[in-house]
């Protein structure tokens, strides 16, 4: 019996956290999940202390991942990425991490730019919406599917959806060792 | 009966009464205990069960209903947000359906069925078993995922794309998909074995046109349930290969189709809506006829009209559809059968109007509930009439009229059935009586507190209050209305919560029913209350409709079936007339492993493709059990 | 004259707000269709009501009868039951006549609110979760525009809606003007509508479209045809570039240097984000954010600074202002008229 309660509060746990609506972030919270802490290589870093006391909301809920999916089209990612494979912008699903596979990486690409053409979001985008966008993109590249990632579009196929871990099926051979400046292993 | 028989002893020829039926008893028992309840394949004890198990989901959906009620009381309210709101009402309408309405009418069969048609036992047992363990299961998971913040919210009509792939994330919609394969599965089983006890195990002599209302509705209940459902395995299926393997039924950029849904979804459930009242006909006529003290007038016409209504429930599915942009003489073309069923309903209303001018009734609790019943269900049939209509539709549709219309349906033409049934049969079921004074007092609030919540509806709508909204702003004329009918459901809600005191008292401490305490004529009247767990001592011998009034006193039996084994007379189709004695399988834990890992394989198939393949063994494994012989005396026939 | 319709126009909600209005009826008919359906509706109605009577009459009769002495339940006398066939048998029979009426009845009612011209105005209504895109197609397409959530319509003429869902199913209801039709993804419906008297009126999203659904309305206005062209060709023009109010000056940059730019586009400006409403002359418009609020500076600002608040998981993201900021974009956006 204890065996079944105690399975079920891990099932409530689980579920709670990957299914929640956060429809509403507060300001304040807001801004603090503005406050990273980047190496000064601007590669890899620490999110802020609140990203962990959320749980991580914007790499394992459900929600918070589809809000990026569609971010990613509103916002033009398109554009340059297309839809992961990549164009005038790198590829997200060939394995390599210019500036580490990290969401807090990504996070901050997305909200100061970087070299050679990707625009700053900063101005175009709350930090709320760079998180969702951040996260979302983390799972494209993902080598196994989140139980949580999206999944495909209603628009022509193009590659599998992120729930079936494009980047692996496109990448069979396993990432390649990486340089050393690009982080940690995916 | 000219086989050899081995025991000759042993036939209930042989054996004086007392010793007969302590050897039936013995042969037919469930065993006391975890176990015993666990591994019965009594149709009563499962009957029962998931009688109970549905009036529980009643209980809950009941509250979901009334929350809405509260926050819908007045407008821009705050209690529940849109997220959880959107849960409540997908959940409360899935719920209502699928675990509450179907399985309830489905389990007053599996009680009934094999009592009034007088044999000892469901046909497939075991199958009966599995049925309402896969049920429980598809309500646990859809219970389970609501209290995790997890719950379905897509409507229980749940249309692509909002509940497709990109506008529904997370795992919810899966959820009411696979709860949906849960619940579908438990229903066919069940109609399969209702099918064949009505088509192959009738008392001897009752042929075609002796079989009791309820039966017959049951019976093309369960052929609906056989052609309905499977349209919604395959929707539901695809819905959740389009999630999780990406497959492309429902997307129209890669040559799929958003209306396919709604079609495949509405060829169910139309029907389903059928499968639903088409019970409650037969209760309905089951009641008037005892409580006039007549036969029911019109038996032949109300047959017909029940395979009529089953037949036309297939042709009318598009009538949901009337706002998609169909072409406009393929919606008129639907409009004709869709009101075209107001026919079969019409005679049945004339024959029971027609029973109980004839009859002298008698005005116990039962037949108030029939009473209104068919005040309210023909407000209720008439509104369908109008929302059949395509132009009067457009108006109406998805409104709050809408919402007015199916409840009247619902509960006016099921749930007062339903509720008047359970007073009738309680003491079949339990030995002891309901409360009169408590069934008038419940009868009397749900009455009134059902009208006056959803009456006000219809006017709603029609000042163009939307369904499924979360809240409506200030400066629409709707506040007075819906403050009244929230007021008007706490009403409904104390006749409900007065009905089910009344139910837990009198299964405690009621008055003793005896056999027949309704002088009814049927064959479930004829043994004991409860009955015992092989049913009948004597297979009853019928000669007419109504064999507790053709044969006052004692019935004539036919004998000859084995004691020591559980046997059940087969008979043939439509005359029937003894063909052969069948062996009908003992207890078994077998439909609980199967059960078990078929729930395994459905809530893993949410996450993982791979789930059909894998979890396909353990369901191997359990099936090789079930089948397996044991080497009873039941595996020699 | 345009002052004068203003403040008609921004009284209307205060009318509103009174509580006696009821400008999103389908029983208070305004449009050439909505009143044919309204007819069919009260035939119709009135027709049930009298059968329900009728029945009840019968089962009350039924049940309280006076009867005679007791009879066994067997009893039954048959040329009695074949009198009460034929009488079952001749409500059946009248039933089936009823339905009969009803169904030829609306098919023409169907017949006649179905008519459009070529030469009629073209609107596309698109659905989005949860507000409304309308684009003016002209025969010029020079001449077409785009607004959100307000449509007008000249008076006397069918205005002929293309309509489709660019997310999810929704549904155009506009109850005192037509019935539904659905904006469905993969497909373009149509819908014609009329109106014949000015007027206001209200409609709202009629099929379930997710978190917002219950704030999904939007208006439709009915002008005289001078008025119409008057309103189109103010609609047309882009947002004016130059201001002397300082605030107002500093609203537009604030809108331009922060996230609003991102999803909304203002014809005129450098703002032309299209995942959000256009709102080049949102202060003409009766309400803001789909029927939410009637359009003010105060609204507005109450709008931006909370949206999640007000419209719990709609798409607009609540972005940081300080309070001039705030006031200097609900200023700016109030002057877009």
């Amino acid at each position: 019996m204890r065996i079944v309660v105690s399975l079920v509060c891990i099932v409530t746990l689980c579920g709670c956290q990957r299914e929640e609506r956060q429809l509403r972030l507060d300001p304040p919270t807001a801004a603090a999940l503005d406050g990273i802490a980047l190496m000064p290589n601007k590669i890899g870093g620490a999110p802020p202390q609140i990203y962990f006391a959320l749980d991580r909301p914007y790499e394992t809920n459900a929600y918070n991942l589809s809000q990026g999916k569609r971010l990613y089209t509103w916002f033009g990612c398109k554009g340059c990425h297309g839809d992961g494979q990549g164009g005038i912008g790198p590829s997200f699903l060939d394995g390599w991490w210019y500036y580490g596979p990290e969401t807090v990486s990504i996070f901050a690409s997305i909200r100061d730019g970087r070299p050679h053409g990707m625009p700053a979001f900063r101005d175009k985008m709350t930090s709320e919406q760079i998180w969702q966008l951040a996260g979302y993109v983390q799972t494209i590249g993902a080598y196994s599917a989140k139980t949580a990632a999206p999944s495909r579009n209603d628009d022509k196929q193009t590659r599998p959806a992120e729930n079936r871990a494009p980047a692996a099926i496109l990448f069979n051979e396993g990432p390649t060792p990486v340089h050393p400046d690009q982080g940690p292993q995916p | 009966m000219t086989d050899t028989i081995a025991h000759a002893q042993i036939l209930d020829t042989e054996l004086e009464r007392p010793r007969l039926t302590g050897q039936l008893a013995e042969t037919w028992k469930t065993e006391s205990g975890l176990w015993g309840a666990l591994s019965t394949v009594d149709h009563k004890i499962i009957g029962r069960r998931y009688i109970t198990t549905a009036f529980v989901f009643l209980l809950l959906g009941g509250v979901l209903a009334i929350l809405m009620r509260l926050q819908l009381a007045g407008p821009e309210q705050r209690l529940i947000g849109p997220d959880r709101y959107n849960q409540i009402f997908t959940i409360h309408g899935a719920n209502m359906m699928f675990l509450f309405a179907v399985p309830v009418m489905e389990a007053m069969g599996v009680y009934l069925v094999p009592l009034m048609v007088g044999t000892r036992n469901i046909a497939f047992p075991r199958l009966n078993a599995f049925s309402y363990w896969m049920f429980l299961a598809g309500g646990l998971v859809l219970w389970i995922s609501f209290a995790l913040d997890m719950g379905p919210d897509v409507g229980w009509f749940a249309y692509v794309p909002l509940s497709g792939p990109q506008y529904a994330p997370g795992k919810r919609a899966d959820i009411w998909a696979q709860m949906i394969t849960f619940t579908e599965v438990a229903a066919l089983a069940v109609a399969v074995e209702i099918v064949v006890t009505v088509f192959k195990q009738r008392a001897p002599g009752m042929s075609l046109d002796r079989i009791p209302l309820f039966v017959w509705a049951m019976l093309v209940t369960s052929f609906v349930v056989i052609m309905a459902m499977p349209a919604i395995m395959v929707a539901s299926t695809s819905l959740i290969l389009d999630r999780l393997v990406g497959t492309h039924f429902f997307n129209p950029a890669e040559g799929g189709d958003v209306l396919l849904w709604q079609h495949l979804f509405w060829f169910f459930g139309h029907p389903e809506v059928y499968i639903i009242f088409i019970p409650a006909v037969g209760m309905v006529s089951t009641l008037v006829a005892t409580f006039s003290r007549r036969p029911v007038y019109g038996y032949l016409a109300l047959v017909v009209a029940l395979i009529g209504t089953g037949i036309l429930a297939f042709g009318l599915w598009v009538h949901h559809m009337f706002t998609t942009g169909l072409p406009r003489l393929g919606e008129s073309f639907f409009t004709a059968p869709s009101m075209a069923i107001a026919i079969p309903s019409g005679v049945q209303i004339f024959c029971w109007i027609a029973t109980l001018w004839e009859g002298r009734p008698v005005f116990k609790t039962p037949l108030l509930f029939v009473i209104g019943f068919i005040v309210t269900f023909v407000i209720g049939g008439l509104t369908g009439v109008m929302v059949a209509s395509v132009p009067f539709d457009t108006q109406v549709h998805d409104t709050y009229f809408v919402v007015a219309h199916f409840h009247y349906v619902l509960i006016g033409g099921a749930v007062f059935p339903l509720l008047g049934a359970v007073y009738y049969w309680f003491p079949k079921f339990t030995g002891r009586m309901m409360s009169e004074r408590l069934g008038r007092w419940a009868f009397g609030l749900i009455f009134i507190g059902f009208h006056a919540t959803f009456f006000p509806m219809h006017i709603l709508g029609l000042e163009g209050m939307p369904r499924r909204v979360y809240t409506y702003q200030p400066d629409l004329p709707w506040h007075g209305l819906n403050l009244f009918a929230s007021a008007s459901a706490v009403v409904l809600a104390a006749g409900f919560l007065v009905f089910f005191i009344d139910v837990v008292m009198s299964a405690r401490s009621g008055n003793l029913a005896g056999d027949n305490p309704w002088d009814a004529p049927t064959l479930e009247w004829a043994t004991s209350s409860p009955p015992p767990a092989y049913n009948f001592a004597h297979m009853p011998v019928v000669s007419g409709a109504h064999p507790l009034w053709e044969q006052p006193g004692a019935l004539n039996v036919a004998d000859g079936l084995h004691t020591d084994r559980r046997e059940v007379l087969v008979t043939a189709i439509t005359t029937a007339a003894p063909q052969a004695r069948e062996s009908s399988p003992q207890n078994s834990i077998w439909p609980l492993l199967t059960a078990i890992a078929t729930s395994i394989m459905l809530i893993w198939s949410i996450f993982s493709p791979w789930a059909v393949v894998w979890g396909s063994i353990p369901i191997a494994i359990t099936l090789i059990g079930w089948f397996w012989p044991k080497g009873t005396p039941e595996d020699e026939a | 004259m345009t002052r004068r319709i203003r403040t008609a126009l921004s009284s209307v909600p205060l009318l509103l707000l009174g509580g006696c209005s009821n400008w999103q009826s389908a029983l208070d008919a305004r449009g050439a269709s909505a009143i044919s359906l309204k007819h069919l509706i009260v035939l119709i109605v009135a027709v049930c009501s009298v059968i329900w009577a009728l029945v009840m009459i019968a089962m009350i009769h039924a049940l309280w009868r006076r009867r005679e002495a007791w009879r066994a339940p067997l009893d039954l006398r048959a040329p009695r039951e074949r009198r009460i066939g034929w009488i079952v048998s001749i409500c059946v029979g009248l039933t089936a006549v009823i339905i009969a009426g009803f169904t030829v009845a609306s098919f023409f009612t169907t017949r006649n609110i179905s008519v459009a011209g070529q030469d009629d105005l073209t609107i596309r209504i698109g659905g989005l979760q949860w507000w409304w895109s309308v684009e003016y197609l002209g025969p010029d397409p020079a001449r077409g525009f785009v607004s959100a959530n307000e449509i007008h319509i000249p008076t006397g003429r069918n205005v002929r809606l293309l309509l489709q869902g660019d997310d999810v199913i929704h549904s155009f209801w506009v109850p005192s003007l037509a019935g539904k039709q659905d904006l469905i993804p993969g497909r373009i419906n149509e819908i014609t509508i009329r109106a014949d008297r000015p007027g206001t009126y209200r409609g709202q999203c009629a099929e379930f479209c997710g978190l917002q659904h219950a704030h999904m309305g939007f208006l439709v206005t009915a002008d005289t045809p001078e008025e119409f062209a008057k309103w189109a060709e103010a609609q047309r023009a882009t947002a004016a570039s130059t201001t002397d109010d300082e605030e107002i000056a500093a609203g537009r940059d604030t809108f331009m240097r922060k996230p609003c730019a991102g999803c909304h586009s203002i014809r005129g400006t450098q703002a032309t984000g299209t995942s959000g409403p256009d709102l080049t002359h949102v202060g003409s418009r009766a309400f803001i954010a789909a029927g939410l609020l009637p359009t003010s500076r105060g609204a507005l600002a109450a709008w931006i600074s909370d949206p999640q608040t007000l419209k719990p998981g709609n798409n607009m993201p609540l972005v940081p202002l300080s309070p001039d900021e705030l006031r200097a974009v609900s200023a700016y956006l109030a002057s877009l008229k």
